[in-house]
């Protein structure tokens, strides 16, 4: 059973536009040295899928930058690998897709050439170490038309406005409705936008939807479907988080200093999260430092103090500064006697001397990249 | 301009360090293999057709090579080649020296009809831009440049000391020479201009008398026919790395605020095969001073003045001070580590004690790959485990 990969890379962009702005939702970095896109990626190669498509629209720059050739996921195939699917790649495709169904449409042409018997379509805003071949096989042994996989967790007022609802019947797993958007609270069923079909099904709701005009994937293709297609659920058990805003940006990043959160995404042997090689020198501690409770990736010079906070590659905190519960990404300098409390800085920020900057977590202060503060 | 990279030596005298690798696949700054420094030299000097001659131990050294990708050496034309002793029709051989290593692969070198070719050693930790050393040879017009470093005078006779005349050119040369009549060491890195490197090595192979050695054979018979030795000198750091002790030492030269050997020089990037690891995570109540730590790594401990290679374990209550972790090493907790080296995939049990402070003047405590210490054992200052 072979199955091709199919990967969103913008459709979130909007929620967290400060992060958004020069770079799609699947290249924001994330936990000191990752791209959201290489959970997927790697969740893909680490499920046997070696075909992956990687649907673009705007601003992918950074993650073609980012993805290459695709090798440092294994993703550099003689017949096979990543593909990167921009817009207007199809004679007909005349304007920018504005759906998920839209995009499908753009993208029939690549789908209609492909040999593998299914597709497993994914978005890039969730951080979640996932078998789709388990996924797959559950698929494959209960004759299913199409799975979704969900996740049974609490939704709140931020997050309801972006939540696709299951409704799934416990005994046999079927999707009996699927509710979008809706106004709920609490411990839910919702969606993690993870879908397993065969690829010729896929084609062919695409091309009815077309023919009828519709534009939603959830509204026009899964929800009319509950019924006469074999919608089921799969229950996904591992820790999930969504890059909703940019309080649940900070708040994903923040779960890292959990150990268990830790362990369940990158402590599995079997299914490693891959991501690009930058070749940095290991971090180097100088005498005076104190840090604690947090995670450094590699080629950072630390003089200072440093406490329950996220460390990209290539960050220089020089003495006396004090970074506490902040997110900095790439090349970040903190200067001395700077001192940082809830911060995110983008790609290549400095910090200059004596600067106090403050936020909180649900609304953190936000740098945004190569500025000099 | 193609190189030659010598990297067969057992390195015995790393011991248990070498006992299952070859020296140069010896863990090194936390993150490095010794051989990364001279591949990285290379690609950072646009050298792109590396053949690496391999022959003790290679499992590992192969395995990490791969086809070269990390260091950009995979390439449709050049690239890394290994290139292991092999079956000839008139028979097989292992090398028998470097000078005989090299002669067996004439006909490699051959096939890239390189002008000059650069012969290397894959147990030396620096940083050199082989391209000024080829620009200095092309300008001398020379017939074999090599390059030297002034050592102190007690040091001297442990290298090739050669003597120069005003411009630099070679006039003698004794290979570890009791009584060295200057500081000029020899580097153990060659220039040739590729027919002399033809000529002088068929030369002799055919002698029987000759060990088959660069230092000892091949370099003083060029002297001899009044051949043009040039001595490109070196200033930088650079260290042999095959003793325990030089290991250690070049290890800690990557510690302090202005370490003597930068590793984290954007202009001259050390590649190495990246192992997939997540960020280090600093546990509550780790403590890191002094230190150098790779990824993968979970801390709750103290650590001092050491070096942490990717995924190494370091539980509550353990103290490791002037000690060199490689790679996957599991540490209990209540553990106390002095002065060591703790090789790949060691396990030191909880309230292990391993080796002795520095100052109690023991030596350096080695505890081999894969090793298991168990709980509460004690191991004594200088002792060298092995499975």
């Amino acid at each position: 059973m072979k199955a091709l990969g199919i990967v969103f890379s913008n459709i979130h962009d909007k929620y967290v536009s400060e992060l958004t702005r020069s770079r799609t939702m699947a290249s924001v970095p994330y936990g000191g040295r990752y791209r959201l896109i290489d959970f997927v990626l790697s969740n893909m190669v680490n499920s046997g899928i070696t075909k992956v498509g990687v649907i673009t629209k705007s601003n992918y720059q950074s993650l073609m930058d980012h993805i290459g050739s695709g090798k440092d996921w294994d993703l550099s195939r003689k017949n096979a690998g990543v593909i990167l699917l921009p817009p207007y790649g199809a004679v007909d495709s005349n304007s920018l897709y504005k759906t998920r169904l839209e995009a499908l449409k753009g993208i029939l042409g690549f789908l209609t050439k492909q040999s593998e018997d299914y597709v497993v379509m994914t978005d890039s805003d969730k951080v979640q170490n996932a078998d789709y071949a388990d996924v797959l096989d559950r698929h494959e042994q209960q004759n299913a038309d199409i799975t979704v996989v969900y996740k049974h967790g609490n939704v709140s007022k931020s997050t309801a406005q972006q939540s696709i609802i299951y409704h799934v019947d416990k005994k046999t797993s079927r999707i009996l409705d699927v509710m979008v958007y809706p106004d709920v609270r609490g411990m839910q069923d919702y969606c993690l936008n993870i879908f397993v079909l065969k690829r010729q099904l896929l084609i062919d709701l695409v091309v009815d939807a077309m023919s009828n005009g519709y534009t939603s994937f959830h509204r026009n293709i899964l929800q009319p479907n509950c019924d006469t297609l074999k919608i089921l659920g799969y229950r996904f058990e591992g820790y999930s988080a969504t890059v909703d805003s940019l309080a649940g940006y900070y708040r994903c990043n923040m779960d890292l200093l959990d150990r268990k959160v830790l362990d369940d995404l990158f402590g599995n042997p079997e299914r490693p999260v891959y991501t690009k090689v930058r070749d940095s020198a290991p971090t180097r501690y100088d005498a005076g430092n104190r840090v604690r409770h947090s995670l450094v990736a590699d080629g950072c010079e630390i003089y200072g103090e440093v406490e329950d906070s996220i460390l990209f590659r290539g960050v220089k905190i020089s003495p006396g500064a004090k970074v506490k519960g902040c997110i900095l990404m790439q090349d970040t300098i903190v200067s001395e006697h700077a001192d940082l409390n809830c911060v995110i800085t983008d790609k290549n920020v400095v910090i200059r001397d004596r600067r106090v900057l403050s936020g909180c977590p649900d609304l953190p202060f936000f740098i945004g990249k190569n500025m000099r503060v | 301009m193609i190189a030659m990279l010598l990297a067969g030596g057992q390195g015995s005298r790393l011991y248990a360090l070498t006992s299952k690798i070859a020296k140069p696949a010896v863990p090194f700054g936390a993150k490095y293999r010794i051989i990364d420094f001279p591949l990285s030299n290379c690609i950072n000097s646009n050298i792109d057709t590396v053949g690496v001659l391999t022959q003790y131990q290679p499992l590992v050294l192969n395995d990490y090579i791969g086809n070269g990708q990390p260091w950009d050496l995979d390439r449709a034309f050049g690239g890394v080649h290994i290139l292991p002793p092999y079956q000839e029709k008139s028979g097989a051989e292992w090398y028998k020296g470097t000078a005989n290593a090299i002669y067996q692969n004439l006909h490699f070198i051959r096939s890239y009809s390189p002008e000059y070719v650069l012969i290397l050693s894959g147990d030396h930790i620096y940083k050199m831009d082989y391209g000024q050393m080829l620009e200095a040879h092309i300008q001398q017009k020379a017939d074999c440049t090599i390059a030297v470093l002034e050592v102190p005078p007690e040091e001297a006779s442990r290298f090739g000391i050669m003597a120069t005349d005003e411009r630099g050119r070679i006039v003698d040369f004794e290979e570890k020479p009791k009584k060295p009549k200057s500081r000029l060491a020899s580097m153990g890195i060659y220039i040739f201009t590729a027919q002399k490197l033809y000529d002088y090595l068929t030369w002799d192979e055919n002698d029987p008398n000759s060990s088959k050695d660069f230092g000892k054979n091949v370099i003083p018979a060029m002297l001899r026919q009044g051949e043009y030795l040039y001595a490109w000198p070196f200033r930088g750091y650079w260290k042999d790395v095959g003793t325990i002790e030089s290991l250690w030492n070049a290890n800690m030269d990557l510690l302090g605020e202005v370490p003597a050997l930068d590793i984290n020089d954007s202009n001259w990037r050390i590649h190495s095969r990246n192992p997939i690891e997540p960020p280090h995570y600093l546990g509550r109540s780790a403590e890191v001073q002094n230190a150098i730590v790779s990824g993968g790594c979970e801390i709750d401990g103290k650590v001092e003045h050491s070096l942490l290679s990717s995924n190494v374990k370091v539980g509550k209550d353990t103290r490791i001070e002037d000690s060199v972790i490689m790679s996957d090493v599991t540490v209990g907790k209540g553990v106390r580590i002095d002065y060591a080296i703790i090789d790949e995939g060691a396990v030191i049990g909880d309230h292990a004690v391993i080796g002795e402070p520095r100052s109690a003047g023991k030596g350096i405590t080695v505890i081999g790959r894969g090793v298991r210490v168990e709980d509460g054992r004690s191991v004594a200052g200088g002792t060298i485990l092995e499975d």
